[in-house]
C-alpha cells in the first residue's frame, strides 16, 4: 500500500534566517559542546588527584594550539549559553516575550558573549599563563 | 468542549510519562545553580592558569573550593544529562535512540561519580 501524501511543514530552507532561531539552535550546539567539555572537566579533576605524570600530560595537552583553541571554545560556548540561558528564564517568568525584546536581548546576548569572551581571554592570557 | 481525561489523571498531572513535569522543572533548577556556579568555576580555572599540580590541589582541597566544586560538577552533569536527551529526542529515533539515552544517563553518572570521588581524594588527603 503506497503512503498517503500528507501535507509536509515547511522545511527550514525556505525560512530566511533569523536572529531568533539562529540563537535558538546556537544555544543547543553550544549546550551540546559545553556537555562535552563537562566531560573534559571531570576527566581533568580525576588527573589532577592522580600521579603527576598524569598531571603534566593534561597540561601538555592544555598549553597546545590545539588545546587552546579547544579551551577557547568551550568557553566561549559556556559564555553564550550562560547568557542565553538567562535569556531563557526570564522568558520562562513570562518576561520579554515581545518580539522586538526578543530581537533586542538577543543582539546583547551576542554583543555581551563576545565581550566577556574577549575580556576572560584577557584576563587568562596576561593574568597568569606563565 | 467535553474533557474525555480522567479528572484523577488531571489531578496527578502527571502525563503519558508519568514523571509530570519533572524534567523541565529540574533543567530550571540546575541552570538556575549554574548561573551562580558556573561563573564561579571560570573565574576558579582562570585562577589556577599555570599553577603546578600542588597548588592545584591545595586549593580544590579548600573547603569552599571543594563543596563549590562538587556542587559545579553535579549541577553541570545533571543539566548536560537533561539538554542532551531533548537533543536526541528531537534528532534520533528507533533503537539508536534508545541506546543512546541510556549512554547518555551512564557517562554523565559515571562522571559526576568520578569527578567527586577525585575531589574527594583530593579534600582528604590534603
Amino acid at each position: 500500500m503506497a503512503a498517503r501524501q500528507r501535507p509536509l511543514s515547511p522545511h527550514l530552507q525556505v525560512y530566511k534566517p533569523q536572529i531568533t532561531s539562529f540563537l535558538s539552535i546556537v544555544h543547543r550546539a553550544t549546550g551540546v559542546v559545553n556537555a562535552i567539555g563537562g566531560l573534559l572537566i571531570a576527566a581533568w579533576l580525576v588527573c589532577v588527584a592522580s600521579d603527576a605524570q598524569c598531571y603534566v600530560w593534561c597540561q601538555q595537552i592544555l598549553a597546545s594550539w590545539f588545546g587552546k583553541l579547544a579551551l577557547f571554545a568551550f568557553s566561549a560556548s559556556l559564555v553564550y549559553h550562560l547568557l542565553n540561558g538567562i535569556r531563557h528564564l526570564l522568558w520562562d517568568i513570562g518576561w520579554g516575550m515581545e518580539i522586538e525584546t526578543v530581537v533586542k536581548t538577543g543582539y546583547l546576548v551576542i554583543a555581551l558573549a563576545i565581550g566577556l569572551t574577549g575580556l576572560l581571554w584577557f584576563v587568562a592570557l596576561s593574568g597568569g599563563v606563565q | 468542549m467535553t474533557d474525555m481525561r480522567d479528572p484523577l489523571a488531571t489531578a496527578r498531572g502527571l502525563g503519558s510519562a508519568k514523571d509530570g513535569v519533572n524534567h523541565w522543572w529540574m533543567q530550571r533548577v540546575t541552570a538556575i545553580a549554574l548561573l551562580v556556579l558556573a561563573p564561579w568555576f571560570i573565574y576558579f580555572a582562570v585562577s589556577l592558569i599555570g599553577a603546578d599540580q600542588d597548588s592545584v590541589k591545595a586549593a580544590i582541597a579548600k573547603p569552599l573550593n571543594a563543596t563549590l566544586l562538587v556542587s559545579f560538577i553535579i549541577a553541570m552533569c545533571w543539566h548536560a544529562r537533561l539538554g542532551l536527551q531533548v537533543v536526541v529526542e528531537d534528532y534520533i529515533h528507533g533503537w539508536q535512540e534508545i541506546t543512546l539515552q541510556l549512554l547518555i544517563k551512564f557517562i554523565y553518572a559515571i562522571a559526576a561519580i568520578a569527578a567527586i570521588i577525585a575531589i574527594g581524594r583530593i579534600v582528604f588527603s590534603a
